[in-house]
């Protein structure tokens, strides 16, 4: 069943520069859908498209079989609150005059009206953040230190668990290890796949890094230059039929 | 627990000064508060027989060339200075924060309308505008503190925006945005804890600047009028006695230099506290 699919979407620049041309693909529930692509290839674009950051020029992109391209402000709330993003620079991501807890909170406290958790509860704000700590295996004493005061890799969990504070349907993960060391990279996409099967979520797994997207997803997309030139099972990665550009990608691994 | 000890090594470090200012500067409040509701002598009712008299039991500090209690009129000089000043900072804040905030935020069109007015505003020096509103409004402490505010509100806007400008760009306010805050509460909770740092530094060390600009302006008869009384006239009306009783004008210049000294140290210590950053690095 298809949760996110996206037809024909184009977006260009002022400058005229087409970022991303012509782009079709279905990102099933529960699913990790890898996207790979050199730097510059529009990959952080879509991601802005598809969190409805940026306005788009052409497609389609529909989420529950809803089109959701053309709502705007409040209508896209609803939209919003199944929807979550997790970015590259974690630290650029936590605001430094707040401390933890409050970075944390803040999805939980605009959707609260609306949402019905399952996995974690709202009793008091400092045992949920606690429960949300504890979900990324992070010490719930960090909760009322400022976000320079942990390390990157502790950052980088405290802003998953704000992505899966309110239990989003999906979490567009945009290079969420490149800006960590291996050993913490390792350890966010173990992380990663069992909160998502804990909680029951989908990723559109975004990142440059092959080996990563290997071994977190179901099915992978290869983007090079806007354009969408490969699309395949993750057992089917060393097959011969694999386009060319993606063939050049594994040689580098 | 680690959150305390370095809240305490903190202040142990550099708050003293601080502090001891702070402290200073309430004591001077009260102290002005105090004096408002329990007069002793009228400020304003001269006694020639007792002109110029030196320090006594009666008169702690003496009395000025129209036999007026040289203390009561220091303390409620203080009234004018501060009070002016305070009222003048005050409405330059409320003035020019949200102005900032908006054009900041906003960007485009806003802004440009609205950093040109403040290009404006920007043009004219403090001292002309003063002398010109009063040659058009006639002198008087009313036009003088909306001289101050025509001039002082631009900065604040100014510095505002630009921190506004260079917050609201991080992916922190777009995370924000995506989960639905609205951009006032994206404002309250995001980007003021990054403002009030700022313009509370700035507006503690223009806070001095606004006194003296009043006693100066004062003590050329463009403020506060006689005879009420106020640090920079009182100067100015002392002015003629400086070789007989010099300590008429040491008063009140004292009086101002040491309130803007604890001002300005008021606000190099507000501007440590608020840098949490240096805070980790020591």
């Amino acid at each position: 069943m298809s949760l996110l699919t996206v037809k024909e979407l184009t977006k260009s620049y002022q400058s005229g520069k087409v970022a991303v041309d012509y782009l079709s693909f279905t990102l099933n529930k529960g699913e990790c859908l890898g996207l790979v692509g050199e730097s510059g290839c529009g990959k952080s674009t879509l991601a802005r498209c598809l969190l409805r950051i940026e306005p788009i020029n052409s497609g389609s992109i529909y989420f529950n079989n809803e089109p959701i391209e053309s709502l705007n402000g409040r209508q896209l709330y609803s939209y919003r609150k199944k929807l979550q993003i997790v970015f590259q620079n974690p630290l650029a991501a936590l605001n430094p005059k707040l401390k933890i807890k409050d970075s944390l909170v803040d999805p939980y406290l605009e959707y609260a009206k609306e949402l019905n958790l399952s996995y974690f509860s709202f009793t008091s704000k400092a045992a949920f953040v606690k429960q949300l700590l504890e979900a990324v295996e992070l010490p719930s004493s960090l909760a009322d230190r400022y976000p320079h005061e942990i390390s990157g890799g502790q950052q980088q969990r405290v802003t998953i668990a704000r992505a899966i504070s309110i239990e989003p349907e999906l979490i567009v993960l945009d290079e969420p290890t490149a800006s960590l060391d291996v050993i913490s990279q390792r350890a966010v996409l173990t992380l990663l796949t069992e909160l998502r099967e804990t909680l029951n979520l989908s990723y559109l797994f975004i990142s440059h890094d092959l080996a990563a997207v290997n071994q977190m997803c179901q099915r992978i997309l290869v983007m090079k230059e806007g354009h969408l030139i490969d699309e395949f099972n993750r057992r089917d990665l060393f097959d011969n039929e694999r386009h060319a550009y993606t063939k050049e990608l594994i040689s580098i691994y | 627990m680690s959150g305390l000890s370095l809240h305490l090594q903190k202040l142990k470090k550099f708050s003293w000064s601080g502090i001891a200012a702070l402290i200073c500067l309430i004591f001077i409040l009260f102290v002005v508060l105090y004096t408002f509701f329990h007069l002793q002598h009228d400020p304003n009712l001269t006694n020639l027989d007792e002109r110029l008299q030196g320090m006594s039991l009666q008169h702690p500090l003496g009395t000025d060339q129209l036999g007026r209690d040289v203390l009561t009129r220091l303390l409620l000089g203080a009234q004018q200075t501060i009070g002016y000043s305070l009222l003048a900072l005050l409405a330059a804040l409320i003035i020019g924060v949200p102005f900032g905030l908006i054009s900041g935020y906003k960007r485009g069109l806003v802004d440009r309308v609205f950093m040109r007015i403040a290009d404006g505003f920007l043009a004219f020096p403090d001292t002309i505008i003063a002398i010109v509103l009063s040659g058009l409004l006639g002198p008087g402490i009313g036009n003088l503190v909306l001289a101050i505010i025509m001039v002082k509100w631009v900065s604040y806007a100014r510095l505002v925006r630009s921190t506004v400008l260079a917050e609201s760009q991080k992916e922190y306010v777009l995370v924000a945005r995506t989960n639905g805050l609205s951009p006032i509460k994206i404002i309250r909770k995001h980007l003021f804890p990054h403002i009030i740092g700022h313009v509370l530094v700035l507006a503690s060390l223009d806070f001095g600047k606004i006194i003296l600009l009043i006693s100066a302006f004062s003590y050329i008869g463009l403020g506060v009028q006689p005879p009420t009384p106020e640090w920079g006239a009182m100067l100015n009306e002392s002015r003629p006695y400086f070789q007989t009783r010099p300590e008429l004008m040491i008063y009140s210049g004292l009086a101002i230099v040491v309130v803007v000294l604890l001002t300005n140290m008021l606000g190099d210590y507000l501007r440590d506290h608020f840098d949490v950053k240096k805070e980790v690095e020591q």
